[in-house]
């Protein structure tokens, strides 16, 4: 099972990176893009989803500053194109 | 005589700096991390760099290294534990310090000496100082920033728990409350962002960083 793990720092965790992202659109031409928020996906195969989310609050996310979202993607399904990084 | 013992992880670079340290007020001998063994030590450092790269986030692996079983269960003995910088990062992601350490507001490398104030003494670590004392010890990190939820500070506060902060105008990457130091309820479990190792020698400016190493060697051998 190909499983996707979306973490992102927590809604009043100041995100710095977010916030440079933020400022730095208005000089390239983009305006009107707020509260960027930047995190991290994790992407993995796994025989046992159900225990997506202990491996989440045990290492993947730390609780007390992130959020996680675990996304089933499904059998049969392949990471990216599918490619060895390189090949 | 204190036996310290300071925990090298593939990725540390602090490790010797913190050894000498210890060796100014007692022994000391480096420990493997993937040792499950603290060879009867009556003190454990674990010292700053980069422990596994930082890779996930900064101390996420070094929690799960063998070596810290044994520290965990060490500490919850009442055995002095002090974690410097990414060692802070270690016990805080391990549960044996409340909060968490962020990405400096600045998103910059910072290497800088700064003025701490000591908040409590009631820590093993800090049980040399003077209440209010005011150390000159440097930092050197990018992922400083000490954070914990509104409820948790406002308890840190309560119970004393905050042992070092940033004197006012030298907190250098966004800390809430000014916080560098926090310690366990215990009192026996400190972590810091300040690298007290290197401020030992005269050469280098100041030696108030010794101040934290002697005060577990005079706790563990009283004159």
């Amino acid at each position: 099972m190909l499983a996707r793990v979306l973490i992102r720092p927590k809604s009043g965790v100041v995100d710095p990176q977010g916030k440079a992202v933020e400022r730095a659109l208005p000089s390239l031409g983009f305006e009107g893009v707020e509260e960027v928020r930047i995190g991290r996906m994790v992407e993995l195969h796994t025989d046992d989803p159900d225990a997506l989310p202990d491996l989440c609050e045990k290492l993947l996310a730390n609780p007390l500053i992130e959020d996680y979202e675990i996304e089933l993607v499904g059998e049969g399904a392949v990471l990216n194109d599918g490619g060895e990084i390189g090949a | 005589m204190t036996r310290f013992g300071v925990i090298r992880f593939p990725g540390s670079c602090d490790e010797i700096d913190a050894l000498e340290a210890c060796e100014r007020v007692g022994e000391a001998e480096l420990l493997w991390h993937g040792d499950a063994d603290l060879k009867g030590v009556d003190a454990v450092v674990v010292p700053g760099g980069f422990s596994y790269g930082d890779y996930l986030r900064c101390g996420a692996i070094a929690r799960f290294a063998p070596v810290m079983e044994r520290v965990i269960a060490f500490a919850a003995d009442g055995g002095p534990v002090l974690g410097i910088c990414n060692g802070f990062q270690v016990l805080c992601e391990a549960g044996m310090l409340p909060g968490a350490l962020l990405p400096n507001e600045g998103l910059k490398f910072l290497c800088r000496q700064v003025e701490l104030l000591v908040d409590d003494v009631d820590c093993a670590w800090t049980s040399a100082c003077e209440p209010g004392e005011r150390l000159s010890i440097p930092v050197k990190h990018t992922t400083g920033r000490y954070y914990a939820p509104a409820d948790q500070l406002e308890r840190l506060e309560a119970e004393g728990l905050v042992v070092l902060r940033y004197a006012p105008g030298h907190n250098p990457n966004g800390s809430l409350r000014d916080i560098a130091g926090v310690r366990s309820e215990a009192g026996n479990v400190m972590g810091l962002m300040p690298h007290p190792e290197h401020a030992v020698d005269p050469l280098t400016g100041s030696t108030d960083g010794l101040k934290l190493f002697e005060s577990v060697a005079r706790l563990a051998a009283p004159a």
